[in-house]
């Protein structure tokens, strides 16, 4: 797609945002196969298990959970990385399972992604300004003058001041936060209109992650972008989107609005993970945390009815082990998968 | 706070590297002391030195040390007297050991976690093997491993329970001080929640000290009676737990606090503009100036520790 045409989806991307979602994800499966030697089926590993939500032009939203619950199969399969084993990821009405490489190469110029490690996501040998041409390149962006400008500019963005300065450096000479924004200018500079941040301040400093989440919550608001930020901590959330989404065991647990879900959370692991957070307090070293034993279960032959039923205090004998919980609504835009709700 | 009897008293340690562009500063003068059953929580950010000063306190260095002195007292003897032999035999894991970061690494993979974790007490306290593997066992119930895992192998294990199976290794010898390392920062939040549980329980059973070593001022408030913040090689701040997390003296530990997110209160949080010094060309005078948003002339001087009283001391012209 050329620039010309990208701008002019611009104004018509505020009229959609009545009409719907920028994305939708309807009833996801991802299934990996386990090989037994190589042949013969041995099973699946279940790493997305029926889950299904909107996310709407310019919504920020964060989906929550701890490793191995299926928020990485989530994005890889939003990515385009991973084929759905069951269910669609549909974009703009695209189904993007279904996309060409063509197709493809719009999908992934509306769509940004911003890794975990910045280190690991930036090409050693080249420079700042080679990992930012390249999208440009591959794009059809062929003239150099356009491209530095549009370097400078998402450089100015991303607040790497001077400019200049930066441009020929290498990963290496750049501090962990520098890196951190090189990786999110690599996945603005194409103009995306959605953005999926994937634990992207786990791996700096406190005092770096605030201008990070900061400057990607300016971004978020200043180009009007859908985020989709996956993170195992609570404590960000709240300063970063407009809706958060506990997974838990491929599957999505609860679902509300940043304030409701931290007031009034109602599923039990919700629960446990905000018992589990400390905020800086004295008074936590002379207290034992309330938080179920034990360990998230295998996604291979996952525990019959609620996933979250071997661990869950409030258990209820013969329903949560053998039915799987449906989603109730407490109260408007408040889904949550928890028998406790019937 | 009554006053407690010294396990370990450092001062004026000092650890600096040899490199091609000149010594790295590591541990610069840090003191540090600590009583019995006590918990100092060391908080920096990467590259001030903190696992630098943990691996001063037990010798583990690497070749290229160019400068290491100070004294180390634990239990009223000056361990840096020692041969490096004798420090092996009769400190290391004897009077102090350590739970590594990222315990996942830290296990041998080709050895079964039982014989690792039991090998400590063959070497350190002279048992025999089956009596090494039963208090390997007795350490495997108090961390909350399961007695059937010790035949397994490494990778057998979730995260957790290699963390755990890490701290068990740091018990089995019974010293006084376990440094922690990081010790949960791979870790998920429930699972992190669980292993601080564990190391509470620890303590109060078997009366223990730690150090532990943190980027984390959240949960390091799970563990702490005591806090320490470093910067750039130095200490800046010491305080109880109590006095520290309501009310930060040093302007970094004040923006420090301030930068941390919180789920209970909706304060937004703050950063710190610029970074911390390079180590290898550390700024004369106050090592924090440049970020401070209090600096004023007096700065450009190296400060002295002030003692607030009560335990309280910090680095800094603004408390002169």
């Amino acid at each position: 797609m050329s620039v010309e045409e990208k701008i002019e989806a611009t104004p018509a991307q505020a009229e959609a945002k009545q009409n719907g979602a920028l994305l939708s994800i309807q009833d996801l499966h991802v299934w990996y196969e386990l090989r037994r030697f190589g042949f013969g089926l041995a099973g699946y590993v279940r790493a997305v298990d029926g889950v299904t939500f909107d996310l709407g032009y310019g919504e920020a939203i964060a989906v929550v959970g701890e490793s191995g619950c299926g928020k990485s199969s989530l994005m890889k399969t939003i990515l385009g990385l991973v084929k759905p084993t069951k269910g669609d990821v549909v974009f703009e009405g695209q189904s993007v399972s279904a996309l060409r490489s063509k197709e493809m190469r719009w999908y992934r110029s509306n769509v940004g992604y911003i890794q975990q490690d910045p280190y690991g996501a930036l090409a050693p040998f080249m420079s700042v300004q080679g990992i930012l041409s390249e999208p440009l390149i591959i794009n059809g962006i062929r003239d150099r003058v356009e491209r530095n400008e549009r370097i400078h500019k998402v450089l100015e963005e991303v607040k790497m001041h001077p400019v200049g300065d930066f441009i020929p450096k290498f990963p290496h000479m750049l501090s962990g936060g520098q890196q951190q924004r090189v990786v999110i200018a690599r996945s603005m500079i194409l103009e995306p209109r959605m953005l999926v941040a994937d634990e992207p301040v786990s791996m700096l400093d406190a005092s770096v992650r605030v201008e990070i989440l900061r400057l990607l919550r300016g971004l978020q608001e200043s180009h009007h972008l859908a985020v989709i930020y996956i993170t195992h901590d609570l404590s960000t959330v709240r300063y970063f989107s407009e809706r958060i989404f506990v997974m838990y065991a491929g599957q999505m647990v609860e679902k509300a609005p940043v304030d409701t879900l931290l007031n009034r959370a109602a599923h039990p692991y919700t629960h446990a993970l905000m018992e589990a957070t400390s905020d800086p307090d004295a008074a936590n070293a002379l207290k034992f945390r309330d938080v179920p034993p034990g360990e998230p279960p295998s996604l291979v032959q996952p525990p019959s009815g609620c996933r979250f039923h071997p661990r869950c205090p409030h258990m209820i004998k013969d329903l949560c082990d053998v039915e799987r919980p449906p989603e109730f609504e407490p109260e408007p835009r408040h889904q949550v998968a928890c028998w406790l709700l019937r | 706070m009554t006053e407690k009897k010294v396990l370990l008293d450092v001062q004026d340690l000092v650890l600096h590297f040899r490199t091609t562009r000149g010594p790295v500063q590591a541990v610069d003068e840090v003191n540090l002391d600590l009583g019995y059953n006590d918990a100092v929580v060391i908080i920096g950010e990467s590259g001030c030195g903190k696992s630098s000063l943990a691996k001063a306190i037990l010798r583990l260095l690497p070749r290229n040390v160019q400068t290491y002195k100070g004294t180390v007292n634990i239990g009223g003897s000056d361990i840096m007297k020692l041969g490096d032999e004798e420090f092996r035999r009769n400190v290391r894991w004897v009077k102090i050991s350590m739970v590594p970061q990222a315990a996942m690494n830290a296990l041998n993979p080709v050895l079964r976690v039982g014989d690792q974790v039991a090998e400590p007490s063959i070497i350190h306290s002279g048992l025999d093997k089956k009596e090494a593997m039963r208090q390997a066992l007795k350490m495997f119930d108090l961390v909350g491993v399961p007695q059937d895992f010790a035949p397994r192998y490494a990778f057998e294990l979730s995260g957790g329970m290699r963390q755990r199976a890490a701290i068990a290794m740091s018990l089995v010898t019974t010293p006084e001080l376990i440094i922690l390392d990081e010790p949960t920062s791979a870790l998920d939040v429930l699972t992190q929640a669980n292993i601080f549980n564990v190391l509470k329980r620890i303590k109060q059973e078997l009366g223990v000290s730690y150090i532990l070593i943190t980027h984390d001022i959240s949960t390091s408030s799970e563990l702490a009676d005591r806090v320490a913040v470093m910067y750039a090689g130095q200490i800046v701040e010491v305080g109880s737990a109590a006095d520290f997390f309501p009310a930060p003296l040093h302007p970094y530990s004040q923006k420090l606090m301030a930068s941390v997110p919180r789920l209970r209160t909706d304060i937004e949080p703050e950063f710190i503009v610029g970074q911390p010094p390079s180590l290898l060309n550390p700024p004369t005078g106050c090592r924090f100036a440049a970020r401070c948003p209090q600096r004023f002339d007096r700065c450009a001087e190296e400060p002295p520790t002030y003692d607030r009283g009560g335990g309280r001391k910090v680095k800094c012209w603004l408390y002169a």
